[in-house]
Order: C-alpha cells, then structure tokens, then sequence
C-alpha cells in the first residue's frame, strides 16, 4: 500500500468516527451549548470528507455556509436566550425516548437498504473533474439547476421576512405563549441579569 | 515551472541520491514549507508588534523601547517570553476544556490561511483552485472560537466580547465577500496566483486598485473589521468590556490570541496587496527590465534575483498597509455598536453590491480592460 493510500484511509476512517460521535453527541448531551459547538465538528469533518473526495470547492462551501454562518447564529442565538431556568419534567420521557430511537433506526436501515442496493459510481482519476467542479457547479446552477436555485431563493427572503415580522413589537404586540402584551421598550432591555451565576 | 528552478525537485533528487525512496524524499519535504511560512508569519508578528510599540510611542510622543535591543527590535521577544512562562490560570467556574479550545479555535484557521498567500510565482504552499474562497471560508469559522471562549469564560463581559465579535465578523463579513468577488469576476479565477498576473501587465497602471477603488476601499474597512483592529475593536472595547472575550485569559492561552489578531492583521495587508496593488509585481514590470538590459528572464541567477524582488516587493506593500492600520489604530476614535452595525449592513453591504454590479456592467462593455 502506497503512503498517499494509507493516509487517504487514516484521514478518512479519522474524519468519519469524528462525524459519527460527534452526530452522537449532539443529539445525546444534555448541554445545548456542546450539541451547538459539536454540530460545528461535524461540519467541519463533513467539509474534511468532500475534501477526500476532490470536492474542494464543496467542502470550502460546506464550512462557509455551515460552519460561519447557520452554526454561528445557532450558537448565537442560544447565547442570547441563556437562561438557566429548570425545564419542566416531560411525562412518559422513556416511552417517547424509544418511540423517537425506533423511528431513527427505521431510517437508518432505509438508508442502509438503498446504500446496499444501489450501484455508485466511483471516484476514479478517469471520471473525477477536480478543479474544475467550480466551473461545472456554475454551469449547472445557470442552466437545468436555475428554477430551483431561483426557488430557494424566494423561500429564504420569505423566511427572513417571517423572522423580521415575528421580530418587530409593532406588529406582534401580544406575546402568543402567555397572550400579554409585551414589552414595547428596546430589545436590549431585560429585566432580569443577562448571566445568571453558573451553580 | 516548466524550465527555471525547482527546489521541490532538487531536494528530492538530493534524497534519491542518499538512497531514500521517492515517497519518503516527498514525505520529508513536506514540512518544509509549512514550516516556513509558520516562521515567516511569527516573524511578521514579531516585527509588527514592534512596529505597533515604535508608531504608538512616535504618534503620542514617547520613546518607546529602546533598551531591548537596539532601537527596542527585541523588545516583542521578550513580551512572548514573558507569556510564555506566565501561570496558565483556568479559573475555577469556567469550562475548562471549551476555555481551551477556543484560543486553538481562534489560531488554527489564520494560520491555515497563509496557505494561499503566494509570495512569487511558484512560491506560496499550494495553487489550490478555489484560492481566495478558501480564505473566506476559513476566516469564517473564527467567531465560533470567539464565542467559545466569550461562553466558557463565565463572565459577562467575556460573552458579551464574544457575542459582539460574531455579530461584527458576520456583517463584515457579507461585503468582504462582494468585494473580492467583483475582482474574482474580473479575473475569472479564484487563483490567487491568477490574480496576480492579471494584474501584472502594465505594472503599477494595471494594478487593480485603478479598476475597483471602491472595492478596495470597502475591502480594506471590512479587513479592519475582521481584525477587531481600531476603529472597529469593539469586541474588546475596554471602557466599556474590560478586555471582551480575553478578560479571563493569562499566559499562552492570551498570547494565542494576541498572535492571532496580528497574524490577521498582517495577513489582511498581504491579501490587500495581492488582490489590489499587483502581489509581487515591481512597478515597472520585471520582464520589461530585463528585456531593456538584454538579459534572459530564465537564468538561474535572474530567476533568483526577481524572485527576491517579488518577496520584497509583497512584503513592502503588505508592511505600508500594516503601518496605515497601525496609525489608524493610535489616531482614530472608536465607533459604537450600533453604528458599526449600520455601517456594514445599511451602507457597505449596498455600496458593495452596486460595485459588483457595475463590474459586470463594465466588463461587458469593455472587455480588453475589465477582463474578458
């Protein structure tokens, strides 16, 4: 086995324990701030697997689109809303911990299924395009890939229109979970401190 | 590459030569430029931190050091000393193994970065494809060791540093993009190197700042703001912060982000110079010299000597940038958050967007100067 091979397979048996545990990890921790900086590991080792596969124009998309800006505003959203408050405790926790686990084993094994019967193609030094996927991503996304990336497009400004109706006072002046009116003062002023003293 | 030297191929060849195989040969060179431009880079901090002292003392009349060496040039050495023996405090509410990673989280992707930095035409690590994208994705994972460090502090002006950081670096982030990728349209490549040599025809009358004045102001503000450098260091804004999100550190975890920001600094003055002022282009092009003296471009000696030119010339147009931002750091007031976030949403993001646009107009209507 040459060196090139063996490295090949170390970085790609390394990156995919990384995006298993960490997968693992954010769905099992109890800590919301961990699962945030945990998806950020699996992204990053998601970009690492495209860079094994010669996508390096996907794996650079991969980390700026995931890891600097969806994570990024997760992370920073949890940070705002930081509240050390104790949930309420959850009836039947354990019956609907195993209803969720046989639906995620479901589609796990779905997945396995089509994994197994489908025949890929593989990445071979022949059929592989390398850098010039970048020049192929644009032709693509101007030609038969235009109407859906024009849709997506649409669905993002109407999200961030939800979010910036959703976020202004004068519009929502009823709070929907308790139904009193809220505070019409400035966003930054809270009333109780930003950071309560961790126990 | 193809004829002139070839210093991969030479230490190679030297390694056969000693009886080791080719991939062990390979194997062995391959630190070597890593290493290098790791060197490099903590030189470059060394001298800017030295610079910053010099030009901070001269703009408020001091000496500044000068017992340290002469004129004070090792006086940065003895600062990293001193980090580096200092007590690594963790303090005793904070969580330890994210207040860890986050300096690592912060260093990791600027020094990665230097990978694209080309200092002369074979001379940068890797010609990867994707060039200057990579850079931006890379910058991008910075907030997240800013908010991890902010986080795991537990202090409340750690997080509040944290937080402020992400907000700035993701609304600069957005016209910082723009910016280069109105050059990117010109050039139709994200190469640095093809940059570069786009640029190099005419030598100082096509360097790109003439074609995007506005693009390179607007890059040149949002650099200064990905480098939390003043007028826009508010994440660390000590009237008002303490020291942001580095309140808590000490020693080496502090040094780490101290030799982050300024290997940023220095890092944001290289890519302005590559992508605006010609990257290691001489002001009258090299070829044109040597054509004029009647000296063949591809001697090995020639080839040595324009390569130093190019590797002075880089430098010199990178420290110029650097001493602007350090004398804009010691003469300016600082901006407040609301403003800095007006700044690059409500005028920079727009103005950018208009740039890009009138570059794709422009270089539809004249090809031969706007790249075809």
């Amino acid at each position: 086995m040459s060196i090139a091979v063996s490295t090949q397979l170390i970085c790609f048996s390394l990156l995919s324990l990384v995006v298993i545990i960490g997968a693992l990890g954010v769905v099992l921790l109890e800590s919301i701030v961990y699962s945030a900086f945990l998806l950020c590991g699996v992204f990053l080792s998601v970009a690492g697997l495209y860079l094994l596969l010669n996508a390096s124009f996907v794996a650079a998309a991969q980390v700026l689109v995931y890891v600097g800006a969806v994570n990024v505003l997760i992370i920073f959203a949890i940070m705002l809303v930081n509240k050390k408050e104790d949930l309420k405790p959850i009836e039947n926790l354990n019956s609907r911990r195993i209803i969720s686990t046989s639906i995620c084993l479901t589609l796990l094994s779905l997945l396995i299924r089509v994994d197994i019967s489908k025949v890929w193609v593989l990445a071979s030094p022949n059929n592989s395009i390398g850098e010039e996927a970048t020049y192929r991503i644009g032709e693509h996304l101007f030609s038969d890939y235009l109407l859906p990336f024009e849709v997506a497009s649409v669905l993002l400004l109407m999200a961030m229109i939800g979010a910036i109706v959703l976020a202004r006072r004068d519009v929502m002046n009823q709070d929907i979970s308790t139904g009193l009116p809220v505070d019409q003062e400035l966003i930054e002023k809270t009333k109780e401190p930003f950071l309560i003293k961790k126990n | 590459m193809e004829n002139g030297l070839d210093l991969e191929y030479i230490f190679n060849e030297f390694l056969k030569g000693l009886g080791l195989s080719s991939e062990i040969a390979h194997i062995i060179w391959l630190p070597l430029p890593m290493l290098l431009v790791l060197v490099s880079a903590v030189v470059g901090v060394l001298v800017t931190v030295w610079l910053e002292r010099k030009i901070s003392a001269a703009a408020q009349q001091r000496i500044g050091p000068e017992y340290a060496g002469a004129l004070g040039v090792l006086q940065p050495i003895a600062d990293g000393l001193k980090l580096l023996v200092k007590e690594d405090i963790i303090p005793a509410k904070a969580d330890s193994i994210l207040f860890t990673a986050g300096p690592i989280l912060v260093l990791v992707p600027v020094i990665l970065s230097w990978l694209i930095v080309p200092f002369g035409q074979n001379l940068l690590i890797s010609n990867v494809g994707i060039g200057i994208f990579l850079w931006i994705a890379l910058s991008s994972i910075q907030p997240i060791g800013l908010l991890m460090s902010g986080y795991a502090s537990n202090n409340k002006y750690s997080l509040l540093g944290g937080l402020r950081a992400a907000a700035q670096s993701i609304s600069y982030e957005i016209p910082l993009a723009l910016s280069v990728l109105a050059i990117v349209l010109m050039t139709n490549s994200l190469s640095t190197i093809d940059i570069v040599n786009q640029q190099s025809g005419a030598g100082i009358l096509s360097w790109n700042i003439w074609r995007q004045p506005i693009g390179f102001i607007i890059f040149w503000i949002c650099a200064l703001a990905e480098c939390e450098r003043l007028p826009f260091d508010l994440p660390e804004a000590e009237e008002e912060l303490v020291a942001g999100y580095q309140t808590e550190y000490a020693g080496m975890k502090f040094a780490l982000f101290y030799l982050g920001s300024y290997i940023n600094l220095i890092l944001s003055a290289l890519l302005v110079s590559i992508l605006y002022l010609g990257g290691w282009g001489f002001p009258i092009p090299v070829e044109i010299i040597a054509e004029f003296l009647n000296i063949p471009i591809n001697a090995p000696l020639i080839q040595v000597l324009t390569a130093s030119i190019g590797i002075v010339m880089t430098v010199l147009k990178a420290y110029l940038l650097v001493f602007i931002a350090i004398l804009l750091r010691w003469t300016t007031p600082r901006v407040r958050i609301d403003q800095l976030l007006d700044l690059g949403w409500k005028f920079l993001l727009p103005i950018s967007l208009a740039n890009l646009l009138l570059t794709a107009g422009l270089k539809l209507a004249f090809p031969q100067f706007f790249g075809g």
